[in-house]
């Protein structure tokens, strides 16, 4: 029997790189989990297969010294982090239903880095194609050690 | 469970592992205002929820709500709190003495069409009688500045005073108006 939550693809950066994607991401799950650690300081956004359009939003509580909400409309990708991180980030993205192909996608990310806000952002890809491949992108170079790991949960 | 029109379910029975589908209900019929998991079976740690969610109130947006936990009847003995953000503002709610606890909103029909909210609620702990049961969710949606007054991205907690330190055996989510057809809810447990 398969397994209900299981890693998919993991990806640790044995050299530094302009950008990570996971690509050929099976349909077969019900919602997707991917885990990003990095000591890459700065904003790291995301897009999903390959979309560099502006079909992308998010809203966002953030704290640090101050605490707030913000948000992005028409934007051409979504945040990992808000606020410009030190190093040290631990994020945590949400895909539930990606492999829908009648629903726009709703991602929720909880992150925490050092030296920058806290966040949990709730984003939305304008687009009802089946998500299957995820571009993480730093200001500058994703640094060695840098890891990126998909789970997928499979629903009854 | 049994089958509930303009609800399909599903089960798993098979082998316990780590992190287990118990049962998922999908919305697939119109004037659907709950969704019920009975029986939820005693042997894993942890329950997880993870939802899809839409609504269909004539509006941008509508909550919705976890109750009457293990059936027991409806009574004015949950609490809850959260925050939550709307990109243009930050708030904290509070509630004691409701019957019913909000876990967040979602989008409704006047906001972007085949939008839907994500959900994750998460209750530990859930089989343990020397601990009080405390829901946590994490809810959010997005609809590209389409409404004012909305989105809204939330993160509470919810108490149940009526079931006190009893372990979960069922649970219920209800909405202001009616679960959008393609809403689903996935109950999983985690050992």
């Amino acid at each position: 029997m398969p397994s209900t939550y299981e890693p998919i693809v993991t990806n640790t950066l044995t050299t530094t790189a302009n950008s990570v994607t996971l690509s050929s991401i099976p349909s077969t799950y019900t919602d997707l989990v991917v885990v990003v650690a990095t000591t890459t300081g700065g904003d790291i956004n995301f897009r999903i297969n390959g979309d560099t359009g502006a079909n992308y939003s998010q809203t966002v509580i953030y704290g640090y010294s101050s605490f707030g909400s913000t948000k992005s409309t028409n934007a051409t990708y979504n945040w990992l982090n808000y606020g410009s991180n030190s190093g040290n980030l631990l994020a945590i993205l949400q895909l539930n239903n990606y492999s829908s192909t009648t629903a726009n996608k709703t991602s929720i990310v909880r992150d925490a880095a050092n030296g920058a806000t806290s966040d949990v952002m709730a984003g939305l890809w304008r687009s009802t194609a089946a998500i299957t491949s995820l571009t993480f992108t730093p200001p500058s170079t994703f640094a060695v050690g840098s890891t990126f790991t998909i789970y997928g949960i499979k629903a009854a | 469970m049994s089958p509930i029109l303009g609800i399909t379910s599903s089960q798993l029975i098979g082998r316990l592992t780590s992190y287990d589908s118990i049962a998922t209900q999908t919305v697939t019929g119109t004037g659907v205002t709950s969704v019920s998991f009975t029986s939820i079976p005693q042997t894993y740690t942890h329950l997880q929820i993870r939802a899809s969610v839409r609504s269909n109130s004539v509006a941008a947006y509508d909550a919705f709500y976890i109750y009457n936990l293990n059936g027991a009847g409806v009574s004015s003995e949950m609490a809850n709190h959260y925050i939550y953000g709307t990109g243009a503002a930050v708030g904290v709610n509070s509630y004691t003495a409701q019957f019913s606890s909000q876990m967040g909103f979602v989008p409704a029909a006047n906001t972007l069409a085949n939008n839907f909210g994500a959900g994750i609620v998460d209750i530990l702990d859930y089989t343990n009688t020397n601990k009080n049961k405390v829901m946590r969710g994490l809810v959010g949606y997005d609809d590209n500045g389409n409404t004012s007054g909305s989105p809204f991205i939330t993160f509470s907690s919810a108490y149940s005073v009526q079931l006190g330190t009893s372990a979960v055996t069922n649970l219920t989510f209800i909405i202001n108006n009616s679960f959008a057809i393609g809403t689903k809810f996935a109950l999983y447990g985690v050992k």
